[in-house]
């Protein structure tokens, strides 16, 4: 078969770079395929992407060498309008990827630009709008979409010309569980009823890694494993541990072979070992009883392997309550560092964003709010820091409400890095040798980590401008595994420090690394506000990998947690 | 952001959002040229009594309010100057004295009568505006004038939609400025390093635009299909008022029904043919909204 993209010896390096973004990448791709691009930050899998499409060298610039071709055009020959007809496109931000006003006007754009006829272009949107289920909001305005909205039609835009080929970076960073795993289904559906060729780049890989097909991984520009999913955990074992799905490291830790590469898998694999009962369906339970465990430990307190996972770091969930606060004196039920009583958010001719909400933050608590897009958790962390006056009810503080908002760049308003944030924070934050930097160069994780030093300052020492409640919007959007557990470890650490700690997020894994409680939102009200440990423990959308494997058992979370409870029940095991 | 997207099109049920842009579009400029012609301030109070009765009947009074506030803020200004500055009126009912190389600074009535229907035109002029952006699609409008110029309409069509979108980003910086741990940095300075933040981020989001627009076959552009669709009941009918609107002006204008002449004296009749032709122009506004079916989007 004749491949539908390939890259021969492509080399790019962007303008004024001279390390090269893609480095002497070879590989081709079939007709039909799924394919996922793996990598850390910074790796290539966007420059990747941009270069299937023609973006790269036509539109960035830059110096590249060797071929690739589309269909078998020559993207040096052939610019991004004409290999547009054969690659569709979606990138992260979908509110840049909306051109127009009106949702039916975005479909239509490249139909018309590409000169089809009045009739084309109706059937066209009218096709794409039924096949991505957007047809209600056709006559909408772009502007009124929720995230998850604006992405499907985004994804409809590129898909109008109904192009053979789709090229898709990180679709699903903005989205919540639930919106990202429909999306990640309609690509599925794209690919297998209509042999859609599919490359994506994604760092939530446990979202996909099971539709795919193979997967590619990059490092330094170069690719540094091509196989099929399994082949791939298993180069990530060796190789790069961070690109490890959260199930293939569980299984990892637990000894257990084959790495599966989804939760259907795993399950399979440990019901075959005896380490699943037969008859209990995952989303049964979240009552501990899921798993063949000593003694059907009910809890993770009682279960003295899990004490153990939680010593090592691994979570939050038992170890937090501000150890430095009740060295500073504290009483030992601190008075509320944040309270909120009945708190409504109405909008004038609008729909009311909270509805009543109650919530209280100790000193030294790390909480995750979740829910899905526009269930109220950004207003609500803006509440929380008086950027917004509720229009009913109370909120108290007995401290400075720091609140980090979603994109980090915001904040850098200088040259240098130095003149953003105070020294000690910048050091505390392990930007103490990045002073010179200009804030707009650095990583992914480093300008979290700055951010966090501009809103926050240092942990330690605890002075009169430290804030008693840290709140942070969305801070792992495009990050990868491993900024994220250095995030989650400063969380962690600002908790032990006596700072109440609130994180908006939609990662259950980063969720249940960083907190210790979980309130789940919906509608403007929390719907739900217990341990992270049975909250994440026992759902479809709002659990962790892990917890999905094991159907909550014990509360388990974490691959470790999970590991060790596995290493437990597997030891029983062999005893009976 | 809401404070900004409050200033644009959306899809409501309403005669006017269910006529077809290009038509839409024709009823505005025909009122604003209305606007631009007659002067006789009962007329034009008149006209301004009906727009604002259309953008109610349009769903898009509440906008409307806000948008009578900022022209009060520039209202208020026009007619105090004319006021201060003109000195053709006879009919003084305040004097400064000498005002130095101004001259005698006599306020008279016609100064002030001439200024108030200058405010007038000019308010009528935003709110007609306001009506048009809140009512009238402007991607349908631009598809339109894709068949002239392609990339000239795409351009003019991406401004409407970065306009909100660059008010966003101001919004979200701003707000993150608020929660620094120092505070939002002020001075001279700080204003300059914000001002290049912005901008700084705003060619940001421009070069992905840009680069979505090359995937769509910006660059490749051909010129669109025109689309024939019927003319429906609402089309035809602000079509029709549209007609009735300019015509009204015109006779005004050439049979003196809008005669009006402020300086040296103010003069400004009122007699049957101004009320008949107030009357006629509130009811050619406001008819096409009578007929509410077929409206939802």
């Amino acid at each position: 078969m004749t491949a539908i993209l390939s890259f021969d010896s492509v080399t790019y390096r962007y303008p004024g770079i001279e390390t090269p973004a893609l480095d002497e990448v070879s590989l081709e791709v079939q007709p039909g395929e799924l394919c996922l691009l793996a990598g850390m930050s910074g790796q290539g899998k966007s420059t990747l992407l941009r270069a299937a499409c023609g973006l790269v060298p036509h539109f960035h610039g830059g110096r590249f060498a060797g071929r690739v071709t589309l269909a078998g055009l020559d993207t040096r020959e052939h610019g991004p309008a004409r290999l547009g007809t054969i690659a569709g496109a979606l990138f992260q931000d979908p509110e840049t990827q909306l051109v127009t006003s009106s949702v039916r006007a975005e479909l239509a754009l490249s139909l018309e630009s590409r000169g089809h006829s009045a009739a084309a272009v109706a059937r066209g949107v009218e096709e794409v709008a039924l096949a991505l289920g957007i047809d209600a909001l056709l006559d909408r305005s772009v502007h009124e979409l929720s995230g998850g909205e604006q992405q499907r039609v985004a994804l409809g835009a590129a898909l109008a010309g109904r192009p053979p080929v789709i090229l898709l970076d990180e679709p699903t960073s903005q989205l919540d569980p639930v919106a990202g795993d429909e999306l990640i289904g309609l690509l599925r559906r794209l690919n297998q009823e209509w042999e859609t060729t599919i490359l994506l780049a994604e760092h939530r890989l446990e979202r996909c890694l099971s539709v795919a097909d193979r997967v590619i991984a990059l490092e330094a520009g170069r690719v540094a494993c091509d196989g099929e999913p399994r082949a791939f955990l298993e180069w990530a074992a060796r190789r790069a541990p961070a690109l490890q799905t959260p199930g293939a490291k569980l299984f990892a830790l637990a000894g257990l072979h084959p790495a599966p590469v989804g939760v259907r898998q795993a399950r399979a694999t440990l019901r075959a070992r005896g380490l699943l009962p037969e008859d209990v369906s995952p989303e049964s339970s979240g009552d501990g009883s899921n798993v063949l465990e000593p003694g059907s430990a009910g809890t993770r307190a009682r279960d003295p392997s899990l004490t153990k996972a939680n010593a090592l770091g691994s979570s939050p969930a038992e170890s937090s309550g501000g150890s430095i606060a009740k060295a500073l004196g504290r009483s030992r039920k601190p008075s509320a560092a944040l309270r909120m009583r009945d708190v409504w958010h109405e909008l004038r001719d609008g729909p009311a964003i909270l509805r009543g909400v109650t919530l209280s933050v100790e000193p030294g608590e790390s909480v995750a709010l979740m829910g899905r897009n526009g269930a109220g958790k950004s207003t609500l962390l803006r509440h929380a820091a008086g950027l917004l006056e509720s229009t009913r009810g109370r909120i108290e503080r007995t401290g400075r409400v720091a609140l980090m908002l979603q994109n980090p760049g915001d904040y850098f308003i200088h040259e240098r890095v130095a003149e953003e944030a105070p020294a000690e924070a910048l050091a505390e934050m392990g930007l103490a040798g990045l002073v010179e930097r200009n804030p707009r160069d650095l990583s992914g994780g480093e300008r979290q980590r700055l951010a966090l030093a501009i809103v926050a300052g240092a942990a330690l020492p605890i002075s009169a401008a430290s804030p008693t409640v840290l709140a942070l919007d969305e801070p792992t959007r495009g990050m990868d595994r491993e900024a994220k557990g250095e995030l989650a470890g400063e969380l962690r650490r600002r908790a032990d420090a006596g700072q109440a700690v609130i994180v908006a997020t939609h990662d259950p894994e980063f969720a249940a690394a960083c907190a210790a409680r979980t309130v789940l939102l919906a509608d403007g009200r929390v719907i739900a506000d217990g341990p992270a440990s049975e909250l994440l423990a026992g759902g479809w959308y709002f659990a962790t990998e892990t917890a999905r494997i094991l159907g909550g058992s014990a509360g388990a979370l974490l691959p470790e947690q999970g590991a060790a409870l596995l290493s437990a029940g597997a030891a029983l095991e062999a005893v009976a | 952001m809401l404070a900004a997207t409050q200033f644009f099109y959306r899809r409501l049920a309403s005669p006017l959002h269910a006529a077809r842009a290009g038509v839409g579009a024709l009823w505005t400029l025909a009122l604003t040229a209305t606007a631009l012609v007659l002067f006789h301030p009962l007329v034009l109070l008149a006209l301004l009594l009906a727009v604002l009765g259309a953008g109610c009947a349009a769903g898009v009074g509440r906008a409307l309010t806000r948008t009578m506030r900022t022209a009060a803020i520039i209202a208020v200004p026009i007619v105090a100057v004319n006021v201060l500055v003109s000195r053709q009126g006879l009919t003084v009912f305040a004097r400064l004295g000498d005002l130095g190389p101004f001259g005698e600074g006599d306020l008279t009535v016609e100064a002030a009568v001439y200024g108030a229907v200058i405010a007038l035109k000019v308010t009528l002029l935003i709110v007609v505006t306001t009506v048009a952006a809140l009512a009238v699609d402007p991607d349908e409008l631009l598809r339109g004038l894709r068949r002239l110029s392609f990339r000239s309409a795409l351009t003019a069509s991406l401004s409407t939609r970065m306009i909100p979108l660059l008010a966003a980003d101001a919004q979200r910086l701003a707000e993150a400025q608020r929660t620094r741990l120092t505070g939002a940095p002020e001075g001279p300075r700080a204003r300059v390093a914000l001002l290049g933040a912005v901008v700084g981020g705003s060619l940001d989001r421009a070069m992905d635009v840009a680069a979505t627009l090359e995937l769509r076959g910006f660059a490749a552009a051909r010129r669109p299909a025109r689309r024939r669709r019927p003319w429906s009941r609402h089309d035809i009918a602000f079509a029709c008022s549209a007609a009735a609107v300019l015509a009204l002006a015109v006779v005004g204008r050439l049979t003196g029904t809008d005669s009006f002449q402020a300086y040296p004296l103010l003069h400004t009749p009122v007699n049957e043919g101004t009320l008949a032709l107030c009357t006629a122009l509130i009811v050619a506004v406001l008819l096409p909204f009578v007929d509410r079916r077929g409206i939802r989007p």
